[in-house]
């Protein structure tokens, strides 16, 4: 047990502590976590704490435990940075954040545009609802709806099989290739590398859409056929 | 059979979540279930107010939680129905004097009480929140026909899918035909489309609930109001009755209806 405390760094940040765990089963890590917690309470107690995984895989049912065994020791939980996609969302899905205001540093960064081969995708089947953020440094594809309210932001292309409401920024790393593609297009907004497009108006009989940047280096979207 | 515990919740503040819970609860209680209503929102109280109990207060949740009485000393009984009993929020306190675990310990204590236990959620999604779904076996999400209601009731249906509360139901409150007839307000279907839950009730707008607030009797107990008819058949609907849904449609005046009828609307 002393042995997996000291892999847990505490560290003061401008409006917070900073707790770092590393790659140690995360049972044994939050048993020992919430030990050193318990025997430094005062010094605990109301803080406001971030919390660094590093790349555990965590579910919303492990985090949401965490949090509410932090809240019961008067910690509020407000982020879990991590470098794992899928525990980026389980915390986005809890509404914590995933960025402290100092950035992560640039090696821990899963994916850079050279690496983004066909292969790097995010399948997400479910609808993306008001409040939910999504991030990733390849492709994403979303079955189901996307809600306003949710924001997409992918370095490559962004489909979604379903009614795309919210906010989706596609190449957000400068890919001017970048293509957004939906059922129903009708966003709130709409970016492909550093070109904006203002809401799409609703249509009432919504065909399949392909939004791209032209020949003019305009955001430009049209209908999809089959010819 | 122990008690069923549902949480009416929102998101938005102001689209009538403990109007709804007052009523829903007066509704049950008038149809002879035993019902506890927990007024989650500490700090804020308003739940006392709208059921007319303001003045019988002694204990409340916190005094329950802190030990400083027992759970039945904190349980008003109504003064008509004999089977509402409700649990007031502490008004000189805050959020942070309640837990989660304290939340659920409450509610396990109730389960052998009572049928039905409805929790008052407060606005947002922060701890207080977070306290009223967490002892809940079932979440109804309250909203109005717009457009920012309807944004903040998508973003609490995804928390409530994130924390396994799932799958949680919908009344859709203070819906106005003539504006909806006339494309001035988000149809039912425009809200379905967009949260796609299930639906457990369209309450219509109707300026009686107002006035039963004010007077500390819920209109569920007016049998004349249109919105009271429409909480009755929430709560039979919550007793696992199939009641067929109101056709708001046709919930016009008698001249608008003849307006319509002559093609003129």
């Amino acid at each position: 047990m002393t042995e997996t405390n000291s892999l847990i760094q505490i560290k003061g940040l401008r409006d917070g502590l900073l707790v770092t765990l590393d790659d140690a089963p995360w049972e044994e890590q939050r048993k020992a976590f919430l030990a050193q917690v318990d025997t430094q309470s005062a010094f605990f107690k109301g803080a406001r704490l971030a919390l660094d995984v590093a790349s555990q895989v965590l579910n919303v049912h492990e985090l949401a435990e965490l949090r509410d065994q932090l809240s019961e020791r008067g910690i509020f939980l407000w982020a879990v940075l991590s470098e794992s996609p899928t525990t980026e969302n389980t915390a986005q899905l809890l509404g914590l954040a995933t960025r402290i205001s100092k950035p992560r540093p640039e090696e821990s960064r899963q994916f850079t545009v050279e690496d983004l081969g066909e292969e790097t995708a995010l399948f997400l089947n479910r609808t993306l609802r008001s409040g939910t953020r999504i991030e990733f440094g390849g492709h994403i594809v979303v079955l189901g709806d996307v809600n306003p309210g949710a924001e997409i932001i992918a370095e490559g292309n962004v489909i979604i099989w379903g009614r795309l409401r919210g906010m989706v920024h596609a190449g957000s790393k400068g890919n001017k290739a970048a293509v957004i593609c939906a059922l129903d297009l009708s966003p709130t907004q709409l970016r492909i590398a550093d070109e904006t497009s203002a809401a799409l108006k609703p249509q009432q009989n919504p065909k399949p859409e392909i939004a791209r940047i032209n020949k003019n280096g305009k955001l430009q979207s049209e209908f999809w056929s089959l010819g | 059979m122990p008690a069923q515990v549902i949480t009416l919740t929102s998101g938005k503040g102001g689209v009538g979540k403990t109007t709804a819970v007052a009523n829903l609860a007066v509704a049950l209680a008038s149809s002879g279930s035993k019902v506890v209503c927990i007024d989650g929102d500490i700090g804020l109280r308003n739940l006392d107010v709208i059921l007319g109990l303001e003045n019988r207060i002694v204990y409340d949740i916190v005094d329950v939680i802190e030990g400083r009485c027992r759970l039945k000393q904190a349980m008003i009984r109504d003064k008509k129905l004999t089977d509402l009993y409700l649990i007031p929020a502490a008004q000189t306190r805050d959020k942070n004097a309640v837990s989660s675990s304290d939340m659920i310990r409450l509610v396990k204590d109730l389960r052998n009480e009572c049928e039905y236990v409805l929790i008052d959620s407060p606005a947002g999604i922060e701890r207080g929140f977070k306290n009223a779904i967490a002892g809940a076996d079932r979440v109804i999400v309250v909203t109005n026909p717009e457009v920012s209601a309807v944004r903040d009731a998508d973003r609490v249906i995804g928390i409530l899918e994130a924390e396994g509360k799932g799958p949680a139901s919908l009344i859709l409150n203070r819906l106005n035909p003539t504006l909806v007839r006339n494309k001035d307000m988000l149809s039912p279907d425009d809200v379905l489309d967009l949260l796609a839950i299930d639906l457990i009730g369209i309450v219509p707008e109707d300026e009686n609930v107002i006035v039963g607030s004010n007077r500390g009797a819920p209109v569920a107990l007016d049998q004349k109001s249109r919105a009271g008819q429409a909480f009755r058949n929430i709560a039979r609907r919550l007793k696992g009755e199939t009641v067929p849904f109101i056709d708001w449609e046709s919930q016009g005046g008698f001249w608008e209806r003849l307006q319509r009828l002559t093609g003129r609307k």
